[in-house]
């Protein structure tokens, strides 16, 4: 037998492997890799110089309002290249293979959220960079700047679980498509792009409550960006939530796709 | 690994799945293999071959009874199973964006190689895929794939390797490519299990063969033991005349033990050609003139059919399609 290094399964070094997978991924289609990194930056366009004209924000400048948004819009993107690369692993048989090796079982994981996090930071840098070329700047120091970027991590992080539980259970591509999708209605339903004080009262309220809003208007606040005056209780509170949404979310969905994940075996 | 105990032992293994139609699984799989050589489980599409192989691999638990891989229990000894084995799923799980050295690298590594990346380069080397080693993997040819598949399962030179359908979807040229690293893995001293929908590959390629069919061991043997039991071929024989089919019958039981079907007889015979020669000469002596008289091998349906059902179907009542050898009418 060939000689393997030790006998106890070492899970950081294990999920290191799985992460430079990714890497490997990245070099070898540049042209996805770039395009995952650009789209943001496109949607900011887009909305900044197509709608940016017609829809009023809260303040002088409407890259100070939106970016933020577009940050959180972002976050919510992720899901997509989470979901696709955990479906495709596993209905190509890769994850049956990964079960079958002699590594801990949460070595897999980890090394997907790694990776995922890592074009994350990737993503948010080139998108940040983007803004600050259109005109957003930060004025709230750099504690509140580092803040916000955390409160958009953690939102991606929760949002990672999501991904990794929707992408075992679905099917095939078409389910991840059908998801993908829905990222639109999801983001559009929230204060990202227009005052939820402008919709339908039970909408507004949906907006309102959208975990993305609280971010949203959080992550404003810590940039020291303009932000939708209203004075409801979630709006005053959008930090507070913008906590406690993601830790629901993760508490609610890391299990569910550990669950679905041993669920594999029967 | 337990030099005393054999690669596989399963006893009484039962898996019920709740959502599909028939709802079983396996329903009381008994499987025994000694270490060293290529043991074939062969059956058709829904015998439980694949099921028994992701129970054995650790990645499906069993509703009850026990399966040890090299004396070690698959339920509670999962983690010392899978540093004795490899396993090449149904689909060839290799990742197609990566390089196949990239692919055998990643493995190494995650099998805790010393030296990944030496053993990497030493496995294409032996399944001819140097040349193609840094080229993406969704470049090869379906055979090319298959077989690294087979080297990613070989990082880390397991006792026991299993292989879920090697050859499905491969032609003729990648079959033998598959059929070779195969044949070269027992001359390594590794244990194969390996599962088929074709007796000719479980012939090819396996010493001891067990037959699936519904979850259930249906027969069990050398390759040469089966084919006497269900390889037989068929001599049939339809009439001109329904009224002369006794007559028939009596020319017919020279060769074997002839069974009515439809309007006239099919006779198990174990040499085709002696038998067609001997019945045809006979008919011919008799001044009988037959409408049809044709030879044809039973299909794996039949056999299966032959081994589960009563000891005399005849073929034409099982539900497969015609083999080349009918004569259609």
């Amino acid at each position: 037998m060939t000689t393997t290094r030790d006998r106890t399964e070492p899970m950081l070094g294990d999920a290191w492997t799985i992460t430079r997978r990714q890497f490997w991924h990245w070099r070898a289609q540049p042209g996805g890799f770039t395009v995952g990194l650009l789209f943001p930056v496109l949607v900011t366009l887009m909305f900044g110089a197509l709608f940016g004209g017609a829809i009023a924000g809260p303040g002088e400048d409407y890259y100070s309002f939106l970016m933020p948004g577009i940050f959180v819009m972002a976050m919510l993107f992720g899901l997509e290249t989470t979901m696709t690369a955990v479906n495709t692993d596993a209905s190509r048989g890769v994850t049956d293979r990964f079960r079958s090796l002699p590594i801990h079982p949460a070595a897999v994981v980890l090394g997907r959220c790694l990776a995922d996090m890592i074009y994350t930071v990737l993503g948010l840098i080139v998108l940040m960079a983007a803004g600050l070329a259109l005109g957003w700047r930060w004025s709230d120091g750099m504690t509140g700047g580092l803040t916000a970027v955390a409160l958009l991590l953690m939102l991606r992080f929760a949002l990672l679980w999501v991904g990794i539980f929707v992408g075992l259970i679905a099917p095939g591509p078409e389910t991840v498509v059908a998801v993908q999708i829905l990222v639109w209605p999801i983001s559009m339903l929230s204060n990202i792009f227009v005052d939820p004080a402008t919709m339908p009262g039970w909408l507004g309220a949906l907006a309102s409550w959208n975990p993305l809003s609280a971010t949203a208007t959080a992550t404003r606040e810590l940039f020291g960006n303009p932000t939708w005056a209203s004075a409801s209780w979630v709006n005053e509170h959008a930090l507070l939530l913008s906590v406690i949404w993601p830790v629901a979310i993760t508490a609610v969905f890391a299990p569910l796709a550990v669950r679905a994940y041993r669920r594999l075996g029967g | 690994m337990n030099s005393t105990a054999p690669a596989i032992d399963v006893r009484d293994l039962r898996k019920h799945y709740p959502n599909t139609p028939d709802g079983t699984g396996l329903s009381g799989v008994d499987l025994h293999v000694p270490a060293g050589g290529v043991h074939a489980l062969l059956g058709p599409n829904g015998a439980g071959k694949t099921t028994t192989i992701r129970i054995l691999t650790t990645l499906l638990r069993a509703d009850s009874g026990t399966a040890r891989v090299t004396g070690f229990d698959v339920r509670t000894q999962g983690r010392q199973v899978r540093r004795r084995i490899g396993l090449v799923g149904q689909a060839a799980a290799v990742d197609e964006v990566l390089t196949g050295r990239q692919n055998l690298l990643m493995l190494g590594r995650l099998n805790h190689l010393c030296t990944a990346a030496d053993r990497a380069g030493a496995l294409l080397d032996r399944f001819g895929l140097t040349d193609a080693a840094d080229r993406r993997v969704s470049t090869y040819s379906g055979g090319m794939r298959r077989r690294l598949d087979l080297a990613a399962a070989l990082v880390v030179d397991p006792p026991v390797l299993f292989v879920d359908e090697p050859t499905t979807g491969l032609d003729p040229a990648g079959r033998r490519d598959v059929w070779a690293a195969i044949g070269d893995l027992v001359t390594g001293g590794t244990t194969v299990l390996l599962t088929t929908q074709y007796l000719e590959e479980a012939d090819a390629l396996a010493g001891q063969i067990t037959m699936l069919a519904a979850g259930r061991v249906v027969a069990r043997g050398t390759p040469d033991e089966l084919k006497a039991r269900v390889g037989g071929d068929w001599l049939e024989i339809t009439p001109a005349d329904p009224a002369e089919l006794p007559r028939y019958r009596e020319i017919a039981a020279r060769v074997g033990e002839p069974v009515d079907r439809g309007g006239g007889l099919a006779v198990p015979v174990v040499d085709r050609t002696r038998a067609l020669v001997t019945v045809s000469a006979a008919l011919a002596e008799a001044g009988l003139d037959p409408l049809d008289l044709s030879v044809r091998r039973p299909t794996l349906d039949e056999a299966f059919l032959q081994l589960t059902g009563p000891a005399s179907t005849p073929p034409a009542t099982a539900t497969a399609g015609p083999t080349v050898d009918e004569v259609s009418r």
